[in-house]
């Protein structure tokens, strides 16, 4: 199970040094309202500003990219296979190529190794994303009531976070999955289960320093709520260092997902690359490729989720931006 | 003519110390009352006490009155309704005050929504009045920006926008123009002056300029240690005070004419520093004063009424006054 180190998340917050003396106030009236705006709209930092950053930056353009197209793999798999790829369709082993039918070849038992890998995607990323929003639905929850409130609610909390930390993840999640059917949503449920703390605790370190601000006194100031105070005025200010750990969720979800099915604990009515690489494991040494292409699907997916979130961190951190 | 807000032995203290003590005072409906003294004097926390807006460490007793009303038996349901809407507040720091992933409409619109059930399209009318109120040009084309759009005096005036939306009775202002340039700040204090006038608030305006209470303020508290060592209205302050503490401020102040101590064209000084507010059981102020006498040593200066409307905690002095006037009459 790899650990999601969010250390180079550090975030400096949305508002930072601004340009004070750099704007000059127009007299009473209107004077000269535009040169001011003008002036100012260089210096802007937010979404606007982070797009370009994202896409001028080509490593996080190419992870984009193949995201993408891993995602229009998975929803056209439908389409281009509309069979159940479990389905035994021509001879076992045939290698890639080896009949135009079967590109990338099929399995021990005669399974056609593109539809699973179509068909996989579907499961793969559907796991992953379904997963990381349980995970991040609870872990903002929790982090955002932890750091807002503080006091003996706080202490509670972080020692619920530290008991989830200290049992090791994929140990739970197997626990977890072998109690229950391993189902998908069991599956799905899970995993979001172990991997809500490393949001918690970002969210609850974020919020802790944003509470102090002062537009969050003046917000009580205003008479709102504490709810509305943690979700409209803290919560947009918090998200950019949650976005940038969300792709790196993803990716550390797909990697549990395929460890759990490598294991054979994942459902056995869904095809998952994590799956196919257990299935082809047998025959590492006579027909390789059964393991190496669903695991080159993985590598490459992780590798361009981690692109994507170097990418994200550099666009959205205005210190990293700085530097440049 | 009925008080807007009674504030009678306000006390604020955390576990070892108590920056605000006894404090009492009272603004009349649709006056400035300035609140004056250095750093650590106690002012901003009076304002937050009045909010209810305290740390959590700090512990409010004492009454606070609005209208009659006790504010210190509401709940905090009761007093969330009542922030915003019957008393409001202008922070110091118009940068870091607004929300910086909010547009400025949007946090105007939030208020009046919140406070007066406005519909959204409602809101939205009002809040570009709101903006032409406080003398933002072109404000409809302004509502969609964000805060970072806007210089340090255009974001104080969103601020007060904000804070005037549901017409309170009281408007806090915590040390509104600190943080602006000197150009600026009279531009913020006139409008401040006049939204006081047309929508009929009053005004707490906290400082430590006295060049802004001889002009905007009509009657004044003087803090030093979290106690009120004077109060009088301005021009009697101006021309007459008592407090050897006030007499420095004024002293210091470069801005004021036909001061005794300016005609020599140097400036004064309050030797030392504001003493550390735990403990001091005899007057705060007495190991920086000059009129230092052994009582203040040993027991806390009472409060005397001099004149009417004039109070002053300082019997050293008004003993002087005293054998003075009976020396000329």
């Amino acid at each position: 199970m790899p650990d999601v180190d969010i250390t180079p998340l550090v975030y400096a917050g949305v508002s930072g040094d601004e340009p004070a003396a750099a704007i000059l106030e127009p007299l009473p009236v209107s004077e000269a309202p535009a040169a001011v705006n003008a002036a100012a709209r260089p210096r802007r930092r937010d979404a606007r500003r982070a797009l370009p950053a994202f896409l001028r930056n080509p490593a996080a353009l190419i992870g984009a990219l193949i995201l993408a197209a891993l995602v229009g793999a998975a929803l056209l798999a439908p389409w281009l296979y509309p069979d159940d790829p479990l389905d035994l369709v021509g001879r076992p082993l045939l290698w890639p190529g080896a009949r135009a039918a079967f590109p990338l070849g099929t399995d021990s038992l005669g399974r056609d190794v593109a539809a699973g890998l179509f068909h996989g995607a579907r499961i793969t990323l559907l796991v992953a994303a379904s997963a990381t929003a349980i995970s991040l639905a609870l872990g903002i929850v929790v982090g955002a009531v932890a750091g807002y409130f503080g006091g003996r609610l706080d202490d509670w909390l972080v020692k619920l976070i530290e008991i989830f930390q200290t049992i090791p993840g994929f140990i739970l999640l197997i626990v977890l999955v072998a109690i229950a059917e391993p189902h998908l949503c069991i599956i799905i449920v899970a995993i979001g289960l172990i991997s809500w703390p490393s949001v918690a605790r970002l969210v609850r370190a974020e919020f802790r320093s944003l509470r102090e601000k002062e537009f969050v006194m003046a917000a009580r100031g205003l008479g709102y709520g504490h709810g509305r105070i943690i979700f409209r005025e803290i919560l947009p200010n918090a998200l950019p260092p949650v976005i940038v750990l969300t792709s790196v969720m993803i990716a550390s979800a797909i990697l549990s997902e395929s460890a759990l099915s490598f294991l054979g604990l994942g459902d056995p009515n869904a095809v998952s690359w994590g799956s196919m690489i257990g299935a082809g494991r047998e025959m590492l040494r006579t027909a390789w490729y059964l393991s190496a292409i669903p695991g080159l699907a993985i590598v490459v997916t992780v590798l361009a989720l981690n692109l994507v979130g170097d990418g994200l961190n550099d666009a959205l951190n205005p210190r990293v931006a700085a530097e440049r | 003519m009925a008080d807007l807000i009674e504030v009678r032995g306000l006390t604020v203290a955390f576990r070892d110390a108590a920056p605000v003590r006894d404090l009492s005072f009272r603004i009349d409906r649709g006056e400035t009352l300035a609140l004056v003294g250095e750093s650590g004097s106690g002012k901003s926390l009076t304002a937050l006490a009045l909010l209810r807006l305290l740390p959590g460490t700090a512990r409010a007793t004492g009454e606070i009155r609005l209208d009659g009303r006790d504010l210190v038996a509401l709940s905090e349901r009761q007093f969330r309704d009542l922030r915003g809407r019957d008393i409001a507040m202008v922070f110091q720091e118009p940068m870091t005050s607004l929300n910086p992933v909010l547009t400025i409409g949007s946090q105007i619109v939030e208020v009046l929504r919140r406070h007066e059930g406005l519909s959204a399209r409602a809101a939205r009318g009002r809040a570009v009045e709101l903006l032409d109120l406080v003398r933002i040009p072109e404000p409809a084309r302004r509502l969609d920006d964000y805060p970072h759009l806007l210089s340090g005096g255009m974001r104080q005036r969103v601020m007060i926008a904000v804070a005037v939306a549901c017409r309170p009775r009281l408007l806090i202002a915590d040390e509104p123009t600190t943080a602006l340039d000197v150009t600026i700040q009279a531009q913020v204090l006139d409008l401040l002056d006049r939204l006081r006038r047309d929508l009929d608030m009053a005004l707490l305006l906290i400082t430590h300029d006295l060049g802004v209470v001889a002009e905007w303020a009509d009657r004044v508290v003087v803090m030093y240690a979290g106690r009120k060592v004077e109060e009088a209205p301005v021009e009697r302050i101006l021309a007459h005070p008592l407090h050897p503490y006030t007499r420095g401020l004024l002293g210091a102040s470069p801005r004021l004419e036909g001061i005794g101590h300016y005609s020599t064209g140097r400036l004064t000084e309050i030797p030392g520093s504001i003493a550390s507010a735990a403990g001091a059981r005899a007057c705060a102020f007495a190991p920086r004063c000059a009129w230092r006498a052994p009582r203040c040593e040993r027991e806390a200066p009472p409060l005397a009424t001099p004149a009417p409307g004039h109070a002053v905690a300082c019997p050293v002095i008004l003993a002087q006054e005293q054998s003075l006037a009976a020396a000329v009459g």
